[in-house]
């Protein structure tokens, strides 16, 4: 508790550091890549025949997704407070290797732990946080995936407290951690209000983005919460089946709880234990949803719907073939929902989905689940 | 029955409830307060246990996997109430099952089972207005954890709502034994006893008889629990009571352990 007492007041601190906000957007832009692009889908929109699509390109981050802006935003912070050992958890490895090479770039101690399902379905992120110089700890215990990790992470947490910073990657946790990292994702909404009132002269009808801990999704909406006429669309992962252990649609099983201090909803059975859950990604496949999504579920401001592994595989190869953009299997749940949304909206109408990352590193069950051959 | 040490250090005896069975958790218990334990704490088993080492956590996986619920956990403090009128008995849980259970309803179930104090692990004290309402209705002792890094104005808190005693982690951490006790607990414990006069006890890492007779020269009492949940973990349902009941008595021996 301590520790989170001193990080809320480190990180105001931050906020108001003109050469901590200098540093963290000279590197956002020369280091990752920043502003992304929003992209128009034209042979997309024009097949679907509806509302028009267009992509926010954080997949084309260095790194491979929008989780670079919050594990820069964080190692800054971290170094500020002269922290040197940096601990993350990771559940698709894409925070992972974001903060491996953050971690890297600025010379620091890195240490990732990954539930051992994770770890043999995102094998390529392993190697690739190993390749950078981070140490991944495999995680056994429960049900060894996102969930698992953070736990894992917490326990490393207070036994080093005084000399590791925990890079939490989701926005989840105690605070100021769901504040901190929706205000790191922030950029994704302030550049896509820019770009698509300088497209089209108008805000979207709706955006889209697909939600696990929330961290992209929260990002891509929170400069549209005070414009109600937009709709925010979160996308859970449906999974395989409606049953409890068969999904992570926290929205549609869940209750109010507690988990790993967040206090929002959360997949549990009727004794109060965790539910298992499933999602084809890693990255969604997580019992509880970051409390800001809870409060925008809860006043309405924000929907949440669900599409499962089968939809966010078709539209992995619909996305692809179509416009020749290979989504992460966590964003292409968002996809699946565009493209179920779009037929049903008007031409003038305008969807954006946060793309929040890119698909090579789900090649391996990509060519399992599709039957591709390889050489 | 109130939270009392009549013996200095007092022990206070962690056991995960359902682990290896419910029955069984009871027979130790029993074997644990008739050997000397002042208080036993009943750890209600949870999926996913943030504090806890993998020794606790190895213990809550199969006591979940035998669905072993809160309501199962109070039904077991009323049955060790029915034959030890005089030990203290407190619920140790995570929050999630209290939660669900319902804060208010869990409240008087506990007190109807005959327990004296409750710990909720990861309930902060500033985040606890309600549940300290609760306690305080139906005459609970809420028990809150004070750790080494806990700066002053927490530490006034923490001591302030506590009732029965106050827990002082003996360093920064989760649960699991140790080699030797840090300098970190004895300086806690001063600095709990600035704003309160209840017994103060010492945990996590506390696994021997010397560890038991350092934490008697400056705390109330000292809290054992991965190390007995280890001996339950590798002893038989049958065997496990007698051999708590050993081990307890081999903390008791300060004497032999200072010599040492």
């Amino acid at each position: 508790m301590a520790a989170l007492l001193e990080l809320e007041h480190e990180y105001d601190a931050a906020k108001a550091d003109a050469a901590f906000q200098a540093e963290l957007a000279d590197l956002l832009h020369n280091f990752a890549g920043r502003p992304t692009p929003l992209y128009f889908c034209k042979r997309l929109t024009e097949q679907l025949g509806g509302a028009k699509i267009y992509l926010k390109r954080e997949d084309l981050l260095h790194t491979g997704a929008h989780k670079i802006n919050n594990a820069l935003g964080q190692a800054l912070l971290a170094r500020r407070m002269g922290k040197k050992r940096i601990i993350a958890e990771t559940g698709a490895g894409q925070h992972g290797v974001a903060t491996a090479t953050v971690c890297a770039l600025l010379g620091m101690e890195c240490v990732v732990y990954m539930g051992d399902v994770d770890m043999a379905r995102q094998e390529l992120n392993v190697l690739r946080m190993r390749l950078l110089g981070t140490e991944v700890r495999g995680v056994s215990s429960g049900s060894k995936t996102l969930k698992d990790a953070i736990s894992e992470a917490m326990r490393d947490w207070v036994t080093n407290v005084r000399t590791t910073y925990y890079l939490l990657g989701s926005a989840l946790g105690a605070h100021p951690y769901p504040t901190m990292v929706r205000d790191f994702h922030r950029c994704i909404s302030i550049e896509m209000k820019e770009q698509i009132l300088a497209k089209e002269g108008r805000l979207p009808t709706a955006v889209v983005a697909c939600v696990g801990g929330g961290s992209n999704a929260i990002g891509a909406f929170y400069e549209f919460i005070p414009n109600r006429e937009v709709r925010l669309i979160g996308v859970e992962a449906g999974g395989c089946g409606t049953e409890l252990g068969q999904h992570a649609a926290r929205f549609r099983g869940g209750e109010p709880g507690v988990l790993q201090g967040t206090f929002s909803y959360v997949l549990q059975d009727e004794n109060g234990q965790i539910a298992a859950t499933h999602s084809v990604s890693a990255g969604l496949d997580y019992a509880s949803i970051g409390p800001e999504h809870a409060m925008l579920h809860d006043s309405g401001r924000a929907e949440y719907v669900s599409q499962d592994d089968a939809a966010a595989l078709d539209a992995v190869v619909k996305l692809a073939r179509t416009e020749g953009i290979l989504p992460a299997l966590e964003s292409a749940h968002a996809v699946a929902e565009a493209l179920r949304l779009a037929p049903t909206m008007a031409a003038r109408d305008i969807l954006v989905v946060n793309l929040s990352g890119r698909g090579d590193k789900d090649m391996g069950i990509l060519a399992r689940e599709l039957k591709i051959q390889g050489a | 029955m109130p939270i009392r040490f009549d013996r200095k250090p007092g022990l206070v005896v962690y056991l995960t409830a359902g682990d290896p069975s419910l029955d069984a958790t009871r027979e130790i218990a029993i074997a644990a307060i008739d050997t000397g334990a002042a208080v036993i704490e009943l750890g209600v088993p949870f999926s996913d246990p943030l504090a806890d080492g993998p020794v606790i956590q190895r213990a809550m996986e199969r006591a979940v996997a035998r669905g072993t619920s809160l309501r199962d956990v109070l039904k077991l403090a009323s049955q060790i109430r029915a034959e030890r009128a005089d030990a203290g008995l407190v619920i140790f849980s995570y929050l999630n099952p209290i939660l669900r259970y319902g804060l208010h309803k869990f409240a008087d179930d506990a007190a109807a089972a005959g327990a004296d104090g409750v710990l909720a692990t990861d309930l902060i004290v500033e985040e606890a207005g309600e549940y300290l309402i609760e306690m305080a209705r139906v005459g609970l002792a809420p028990i809150f954890l004070a750790a080494p890094t806990s700066p002053d104005e927490r530490l006034e808190a923490i001591a302030t709502h506590s009732k029965g005693f106050v827990y002082a982690i003996s360093r920064v951490g989760i649960t699991g034994t140790q080699q030797s006790l840090t300098s970190d607990a004895a300086s806690l414990v001063a600095r709990i006893r600035r704003w309160s006069t209840l017994p103060v006890a010492v945990g996590f890492g506390i696994s021997n008889s010397e560890h038991v007779a350092q934490v008697g020269q400056f705390a109330d009492a000292a809290v054992v629990g991965s190390a007995i949940v280890e001996l339950i973990e590798r002893s038989t349902p049958k065997t496990a009571p007698g051999a708590v009941a050993r081990f307890i008595k081999g903390l008791r021996q300060p004497e032999a352990a200072l010599a040492r």
